[in-house]
């Protein structure tokens, strides 16, 4: 397929505007300022794009939900907080074309008719938020953003905000609270962030690859953009692809191609000398897939008749030397730090999730923990957490549980008896790792 | 790549902060940014990280009373994410992603690996003050794994012996 989102990659100085324009760059915004704010909005809500960020929500018709005459401004936020694991499209978008971004920002802006942009990217993203903000200069200085952008009557501004290291503020509510300046703690919905979102006004949060997918929407037309991938998961899509490949990185390619052909045709397969043990789908939040779902689709709908999810895009692949009681440990340990602390099914079931994993590969297991970890499972998700968080920590261990029955009976039968806890005096007063009490 | 190294302003000289012109000139920028002064905390408690290394009780004194929030709630923003410094960090932070696909690829034996060589374990700075080693979670470049964040920068594709030689290369220089 030919590359849209990654034309960019290894094209020389691919990053500055005068490159960008001589490849045809902005005739997107251009052909957009040309047309009603609401039917560029039809144009990409006939393309049937889906979100990219994990969800896969109609991106058309998130902007349809803005209300249309609300008093006041109303506003667009680029979500590039980018943390789930496996993840990693997004700073491969910005790193070879931000301008690509910035197009897909001013398009979706004016289809709202927003006259303001934040950049939400993760704070360890130094490098790319510098990227991006010499790109908006440069945008700037050249009258495409600003006071008239391309010389018609619309006004944006864009700004870059950084995070500061939560995983939380990935979620479009969370990331909402980060930028008023508060914890990154998310909020009930509804009411949805199009009706209140951030200050209290319209907003609506897109992902960098779905804004990323908009310019060519414009130039070459939801037809064409609908004729790539199948109906309702339709374009080109980033897949990341990391862990036991060879070949690992991320690839463009027409969304639902099968998981085999990622991994065997595009990564070149398993290192070698190994199997393939296992894979996540759309980033470590998925239900895990076993080797027998390798010719399931890579798309929203397919994934989902799977009973996993797309996601992301984020395929982690793991082989035979992977021990799947290590691997749901691990991920435990990833959420429990994650989990922002409002709801108790959350933030206790995790932790308790953690402890249990890490009580089992101690060797001191008992027979009854699966089942125990799969009653935490269920109570954290299903709608008993504020955000998905509960969730996403719940599928991918509760799925671990129950397709490798026998690697935790393995573990477990070979346990000896936990030997008596020694209870701290002040269980709270101790130093914990990370940057605080050091 | 050469990584700039922290320079971490001492807990005395940060008992009470007051923004010097510069300061005042880059806050008021980051204000115009936002309709409300609040919105300004993360880029303002950035921009003190920057300046001082760390942020000290005394910052967030100062940060609180510049945008008219509480020091309560300033702290609580700034203890909720992972990366502001509550005490001042060492010249160089290693960041090491202990998360899935940096684990199984090389991660795990890279932690083991620079526990024993620079003898601290995790959140403890080696007594030169020149490292110190962080556990963090996915840093999102898990196609190269393993990686480690060295204070702004990313490392990638890292091996025992390239992540050695980057060590070296940080020690030897005083100024990075």
């Amino acid at each position: 397929m030919e590359p849209i989102l990654l034309r960019a990659r290894g094209v020389p100085n691919s990053r500055s505007l005068e490159t960008y324009l001589s490849a045809g760059g902005y005739e997107g915004l251009k052909k957009a300022l040309s047309m009603d704010p609401d039917a560029v909005t039809k144009e990409v809500l006939d393309s049937e794009l889906r979100g990219r960020g994990g969800a896969g929500f109609p991106t058309g018709r998130k902007w349809t939900f803005v209300p249309r005459d609300h008093p006041g401004p109303k506003y667009l936020i680029c979500n590039a907080d980018e943390s789930e694991p496996g993840t990693f499209k997004d700073r491969e978008i910005i790193e070879y074309d931000p301008h690509l971004v910035l197009e897909g920002i001013a398009i979706a802006s004016y289809a709202i008719r927003a006259n303001t942009a934040y950049i939400y990217i993760r704070g360890e993203f130094v490098r790319w938020a510098g990227i991006l903000e010499q790109a908006i200069a440069e945008a700037r200085a050249h009258g495409i953003l600003g006071r008239q952008v391309m010389g018609s009557d619309y006004h944006l501004d864009v700004w870059v905000h950084r995070g500061a290291g939560a995983y939380i503020c990935g979620e479009e509510t969370s990331l909402i609270e980060s930028l008023e300046g508060k914890r990154g703690f998310p909020r009930l919905k509804p009411p949805f962030p199009a009706v209140v979102g951030v200050f209290g006004k319209p907003t609506v949060v897109n992902n960098v690859e779905t804004l990323a997918c908009v310019p060519s929407i414009l130039t070459r037309g939801a037809g064409w953009f609908a004729s790539i991938g199948r109906p309702r998961n339709t374009g080109p899509k980033l897949y990341c692809v990391s862990g036991h490949v060879r070949r690992p990185g991320v690839y463009e390619l027409p969304m639902g191609v099968t998981f085999r052909e990622i991994i065997e045709e595009h990564c070149g397969g398993i290192r070698d000398g190994h199997r393939l043990k296992a894979f996540f789908p759309g980033g470590s939040s998925a239900p895990v897939m076993t080797p027998d779902q390798l010719d399931v689709k890579a798309d929203f709908d397919a994934c989902a008749e799977a009973g996993s999810m797309l996601g992301s895009g984020g395929v982690i692949v793991l082989d035979d030397t992977v021990d799947m009681v290590e691997a749901a440990a691990n991920l435990a340990h990833f959420y429990a730090h994650e989990s922002c602390g409002q709801c108790t099914p959350c933030r206790e079931g995790s932790d308790w999730a953690k402890d249990i994993l890490d009580r089992i590969l101690a060797g001191h297991g008992s027979p009854e923990d699966p089942q125990t970890l799969l009653r935490i499972c269920t109570y954290a998700s299903q709608g008993m957490t504020i955000c998905p968080l509960g969730d996403a920590f719940a599928l991918p261990i509760s799925s671990i549980v129950k397709k490798f029955p026998g690697e935790f009976e393995r573990h477990i039968a070979a346990a000896t008896p936990r030997p008596p806890k020694k209870l701290p005096v002040l269980p709270w007063a101790g130093p914990r790792p990370g940057f605080d009490g050091q | 790549m050469t990584t700039a190294a922290i320079h971490a302003v001492p807990a005395e000289q940060l008992a009470t902060v007051t923004f010097d012109a510069t300061m005042e000139e880059r806050i008021g920028e980051l204000l115009t940014h936002y309709p409300t002064k609040r919105a300004a905390l993360l880029p303002v408690l950035w921009l003190c990280q920057q300046r001082y290394g760390w942020i000290a009780p005394g910052v967030i004194e100062a940060v609180a009373a510049r945008l008219g929030e509480s020091p309560a709630f300033v702290q609580g923003v700034v203890t909720f994410y992972t990366m502001f410094y509550t005490s001042p960090p060492a010249r160089y932070v290693l960041q090491v992603c202990e998360t899935l696909s940096c684990a199984v690829c090389g991660g795990r034996e890279l932690v083991e690996h620079l526990k024993a060589k620079l003898g601290i374990g995790f959140g403890e700075k080696t007594p030169d003050g020149t490292f110190q080693l962080v556990g963090v979670q996915c840093l999102g470049a898990c196609g190269s794994a393993p990686v480690v964040q060295i204070n702004d920068d990313y490392y990638e594709h890292l091996t025992i012996e390239k992540l050695d030689a980057v060590l070296d290369e940080l020690a030897k220089g005083k100024e990075g």
